[in-house]
């Protein structure tokens, strides 16, 4: 596969970063040699290979159906104390006390 | 006391026999931190007034003669992907260089209620990515071993820690290798606990389906210890196992005679640096002596564990990361006009340059017209290297392999070739992928006098094999 400027544009822009011209120049050599190795996984025939997501299902859910299987990440829906709101503005770059602030959204 | 090799057990002696109050041991330690972190620039942050406090609750105790806890007085060293109430913590990045955590990381409160004084926050790869510690956006680890050589990464701070006798203990995290490479690096034990073994709240997210939270130690006991503590069911992280922590120090000792060793010849083969391989053909020998079988396995899909790893980590770090936009806790661009341009030049300034690649490469393999051919994929690779491990285990009960390909290279070495540093974790990145324990422990130097590590893995949540493996081991090179 062979990634472009106009795909370091695309995908900076999805991942929200706002990447140097020389940045960008840079992530087309970089992104190509690291994909240009990702291929080896082309060698191998997956056509009948379940896709494995989390490890964790293999243990946790061993002879459990349907929503049973995710019981181990559930507990009563009671409301439970969490960080205050102090607590969770402190580390902000601004806020107005009670949200955080931010530039306007639309620029007109 | 020699600060260089205290461990747990003789700490905690010191602490419960008054000999030393546990203040003048955590102070012997700033005292060695300062005269000698400059050159290794393990710590980011030193948390006096906490160890101080905690330190003081345990003398007090010591005084009544009460019984202490397990870890009393023990100084430790925490990675700084790790929450530590009240402290700053970076993850070894400029966008969190002011973030004060809200709450403590379920792995640190269990220490500290468990009496472990912890000094400060130790120096790492930003946002854990890296095998070396030269991704810190503050500045690089040096090795203790070597100070014209890296550590390791990505928790280069908590291996020199432990190796420079600035603490007894550390906590690091390991995704693709990060706690057992740099133990491997400078010559001390790292355990990769299995997948859900422990707690990952407060744990800055890398990939949610490869990190794990694991100790560095000066001994294999001493791991297994720390594991004990830290180890076991947490309501805050559904991802953490309901499995019964077992007494893992209890297997340091214990027979390991009739024991199956697999040894996989696919981690044996061209790249490896003949000096590692012949350090670990002796321990070969010396289990077979012991009495264990050696057994030759195969794990066919070795070779195509780098690339599924850079797939699957970066699109998680992609997804993970993308909370960090200049909001709610990391530091703001001040040149931004718009919302969206806050985001997007927020970003650019506070990540580092690995950072972005990672991110960069991760949203590619998951967006539209890729996700296929990318991140399925290798989801799918993903299953048959479990089936290989499966397979494996079923004529073996353990199985053991180098850690690196090379010993600890040169500051700078690599720091141009992404590459060639991904392909430095081909002995560990599979352990992660499949969600084994593992343990890297010292087999003796080369002939430079650099440490060599060996790897030992073991099925889901058997770490007390690998324990009892590890420490048959150490105690073998006495």
């Amino acid at each position: 596969m062979k990634v472009t400027e106009k795909d370091v544009t695309y995908v900076a822009d999805l991942a929200n970063l706002e990447l140097t011209p020389d940045e960008s120049t840079r992530m087309v050599a970089d992104l190509n040699s690291i994909l240009d190795h990702i291929d080896k996984l082309n060698e191998l025939d997956t056509s009948n290979v379940e896709p494995l997501a989390e490890v964790v299902s293999a243990f946790a859910s061993a002879g459990r159906q349907g929503s049973e299987k995710f019981a181990y990440a559930q507990r009563p829906d009671e409301v439970k104390p969490g960080l205050s709101r102090e607590v969770a503005l402190s580390n902000a770059p601004d806020t107005d006390g009670t949200c955080f602030r931010v530039p306007k959204v639309i620029e007109r | 006391m020699n600060i260089n090799t205290l461990t747990i057990d003789a700490a905690r002696s010191l602490v419960e026999s008054r000999e030393l109050s546990a203040q003048a041991l955590a102070e012997a330690h700033y005292a060695q931190i300062a005269s000698q972190d400059q050159t290794i620039g393990s710590f980011l942050t030193l948390t006096k007034e906490r160890a101080q406090a905690q330190a003081q609750r345990i003398d007090r105790l010591a005084e009544k003669g009460d019984p202490l806890p397990p870890l009393a007085g023990v100084p430790v060293g925490i990675k700084d992907v790790l929450m530590t109430r009240g402290e700053r913590t970076t993850a070894g990045s400029r966008f969190l260089e002011k973030f004060i955590a809200p709450y403590d990381a379920t792995a640190v409160q269990r220490l500290e209620a468990a009496g472990a004084v912890c000094l400060g926050k130790l120096n790492c790869d930003e946002f854990a990515m890296g095998s070396s510690n030269e991704n810190s956006a503050f500045h690089p680890v040096r090795n203790p071993r070597d100070t014209t050589r890296v550590p390791g990464g990505s928790s280069g701070g908590s291996a020199a820690a432990v190796a420079a006798g600035f603490a007894v203990a550390t906590l690091g995290s390991d995704t693709g290798g990060s706690i057992r490479q740099p133990a491997a690096f400078c010559g001390v034990v790292g355990l990769l606990p299995t997948y859900g073994r422990v707690s990952r709240y407060g744990l800055i997210a890398f990939a949610s389906s490869l990190d794990h939270v694991g100790p560095l130690t000066r001994t294999v006991k001493d791991s297994a210890t720390l594991l004990e503590v830290i180890a076991g069911r947490d309501p805050l992280d559904s991802t953490s196992a309901d499995v019964p922590v077992g007494k893992y120090s209890s297997e340091c000792g214990r027979d390991v005679k009739g024991l199956r060793i697999g040894i996989p010849k696919e981690y044996f083969g061209e790249g490896l640096d003949p000096e590692i391989r012949q350090a670990i053909e002796r321990r070969i020998d010396a289990l077979r002596s012991t009495g264990c079988e050696i057994v030759s396995v195969s794990l066919p899909h070795t070779e195509y564990a780098i690339p599924v790893y850079y797939i699957v980590a970066t699109a998680e770090a992609s997804a993970n990361l993308a909370r960090f936009d200049g909001v709610r806790y990391t530091t703001r661009s001040p040149q931004a006009k718009t919302l969206a341009d806050m985001y997007r030049r927020s970003r650019d300034e506070g990540f580092g340059a690995e950072v972005k690649r990672r991110i960069m490469l991760g949203t590619y393999a998951l967006s539209a017209g890729y996700y296929d051919a990318y991140y399925l994929k290798a989801q799918q690779v993903r299953t048959l290297l479990t089936r290989d491990f499966q397979n494996a285990f079923t004529s073996v009960d353990a199985i053991v392999t180098p850690v690196s390909p090379t010993v600890a290279f040169k500051l700078g070495e690599k720091v141009n070739d992404p590459v060639g540093m991904y392909l430095s974790d081909i002995y560990t990145v599979t352990a992660n992928l499949v969600g084994v324990p593992g343990i890297s422990l010292p087999c003796g130097n080369n002939s430079e006098g650099l440490p060599i590590g060996i790897q030992i893995l073991g099925k889901h949540f058997d770490e007390a094999t690998v324990i009892r493996l590890a420490h048959a081991m150490e105690q073998d090179q006495h």
